[in-house]
């Protein structure tokens, strides 16, 4: 049911961890299958130089969450927030349809640990909603 | 790596002494067993004799044994076949809300397209059924009572006897889905005093797509499949001769070795129970360890999510275990089943069953132990939740 990408990151999930001086942290949660994602994020120069990663969920929450680690590590964080969470499913290779809503997950954790850097920081910021749930199924 | 089987609560593997059985009635005796000629009376010969067989597990009469495609068609036989009959002047159900969905979503639609009000008993922390409960559901528009015997999810084993005797006393019908009970533990329809009860061969080392109704001498069902008046008119559909025939002798060797099988299998699932305590911290048995299927251990795994890991399991080690987290299951829904029991959220998406078979060896569970324990490890300090942050 999984792609090789998803089970290639499952097994060998990058940029576990946490980051205790992180400039920002984005956590979510979704109410309907209790996965849990938190993203920690160093910018420096509006450059993401480190992002690490700690996810409670199936198999295709910790592929997401280390595909978006891989994607945005190194790059402007404007740059890493136009990251749609639906290039993400295309660089695992595609996920099953009732997986798709991990990946929106994974979409907002990281757009929250961004905001909080913006908001730490002084910089416009928004406050993202809770995911959109499995429509896109 | 061979595969290591612990889903022996989702599907058993076929005897192999059954499929031999099976075999001549796929080629040489293929003929319609309602027909006259000396072909088709071999394969009656044989569906009679399969009857006996079931009929014998059970101890019932071989006269109240109803052939279906298995414990779903089963389930939808008695609950639509008696409510059917009696509706709309007894429009009421009583169930559990821990019933496998052959029944759940049965009544459901009963109430959605039939009028049917439907009760759905509580269960306690352990999975049971309070049989007082379903003493004071019970008014004069009750058309059945329908409580399974176990539970698929956690084992848990209900208060049969006490629910069938409370609905004798009260003239209702009552039917129980024993799916899970049949071939691993003893059922004696007579004793526990049902009145229907479901079974399907593939959860004893029988084919899949054949299973059976008993129905007590005397109750009266309306059919839900019409046609050439099979089964006596109960089940129309030409006979599955050889799903029948294997059905029929993997019930005569689940008699034969019931003990054994009882007590084998609780050997190896007690064993892996006492590891995972000894070695796991943070777990917990779901279901009632005084009234369990042998052969089942269902258990949470705090701060691990089920699917992540039935999938190392089954990466790493080729051993193949169930979940009921909410991401194994296609709605996203975690089990309903442990829901009811008021298990909290972090430890019903940390739920694994285990469920083991008589091929299973002592050898299986080292060779889970010799991963599982690393696995746990692994998604906890990947975890986003833990002792030091619950869950939302
Ligand atoms: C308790 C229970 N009832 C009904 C069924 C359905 O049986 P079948 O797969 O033969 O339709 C199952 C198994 O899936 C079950 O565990």
């Amino acid at each position: 049911m999984y792609s090789e990408k998803v089970i290639e990151h499952f097994r060998n999930p990058r940029n576990v961890g946490v980051i205790e001086d992180a400039d920002g942290v984005g956590e979510v949660g979704n109410p309907v299958c209790g996965d849990m994602m938190t993203f920690y994020v160093k910018v420096k120069d509006g450059i993401i130089t480190d992002i690490k990663f700690k996810t409670f969920g199936c198999g295709a929450a910790i592929a997401v969450s280390s595909m978006i680690s891989e994607l945005v590590k190194g790059k402007n964080v404007d740059e890493a927030l136009s990251i749609s969470s639906k290039a993400v499913v295309e660089a695992l290779g595609g996920l099953p349809s009732n997986k798709i809503h991990c990946s929106n997950l994974g979409a907002v954790a990281l757009a929250r640990a961004i905001n909080d850097y913006k908001r730490r920081n002084g910089l416009p910021y928004e406050n993202i909603p809770e995911p959109e749930d499995v429509e896109e199924g | 790596m061979n595969s290591i089987y612990l889903d022996h609560s989702a599907t058993t593997p076929l005897d192999g002494e059954v499929l031999k059985k099976m075999m001549p009635y796929f080629s040489e005796i293929f003929a319609n067993a309602s027909s006259m000629h000396s072909q088709g009376q071999k394969a009656a010969e044989a569906i009679e004799e399969a009857r006996l067989q079931v009929a014998g597990l059970i101890n019932a009469s071989p006269s109240e044994i109803i052939f279906t495609s298995g414990g779903t068609e089963s389930d939808n036989l008695a609950i639509r076949g008696l409510f059917l009959r009696l509706c709309p002047e007894k429009n009421e159900i009583i169930t559990s809300a821990i019933e496998h969905h052959a029944v759940l979503h049965t009544v459901q639609d009963l109430e959605k397209h039939y009028g049917a009000k439907a009760i759905y008993l509580p269960v306690d922390g352990k999975g049971r059924v309070n049989p007082a409960d379903v003493e004071k559901a019970i008014t004069s528009k009750t058309s059945l009572v329908s409580i399974m015997m176990a539970n698929n999810e956690v084992g848990t084993i209900e208060p049969i006897e006490e629910i069938a005797r409370i609905c004798k006393l009260r003239g209702v019908a009552f039917h129980t889905d024993a799916v899970q009970a049949i071939g691993k533990i003893p059922v004696d329809v007579k004793a526990l005093g049902v009145d229907l009860l479901s079974m399907s061969a593939h959860k004893f080392y029988g084919p899949k797509g054949v299973g059976a109704l008993y129905v007590k001498k005397g109750i009266r069902l309306n059919p839900v499949m019409t046609g050439g008046s099979h089964e006596r008119s109960l089940r129309s559909g030409t006979y599955n001769t050889p799903g029948i025939v294997g059905m029929g002798w993997a019930t005569k060797i689940a008699k034969d070795k019931l003990s054994w099988h009882m007590e084998y299998t609780a050997m190896l699932r007690d064993a892996l129970q006492k590891r995972i305590f000894d070695e796991i911290p943070d777990v917990f048995v779901n279901g009632d360890e005084e009234n369990r299927l042998p052969q089942l251990l269902n258990i949470s795994i705090k701060f691990a999510e089920g699917e992540s890991m039935l999938m190392f399991l089954d990466m790493d080690g080729n051993i193949q275990a169930s979940s009921g987290s909410a991401c194994t299951s296609k709605s996203l829904a975690a089990s309903h089943v442990l829901n009811a029991m008021c298990i909290p959220h972090e430890f019903i998406n940390g739920s694994i069953r285990f469920s083991f078979g008589k091929d299973n060896t002592m050898d299986h569970v080292d060779k889970v132990m010799a991963i599982f324990p690393q696995i746990v490890k692994k998604l906890r300090e990947m975890s986003a939740i833990g002792p030091d942050k619950p869950a939302r």
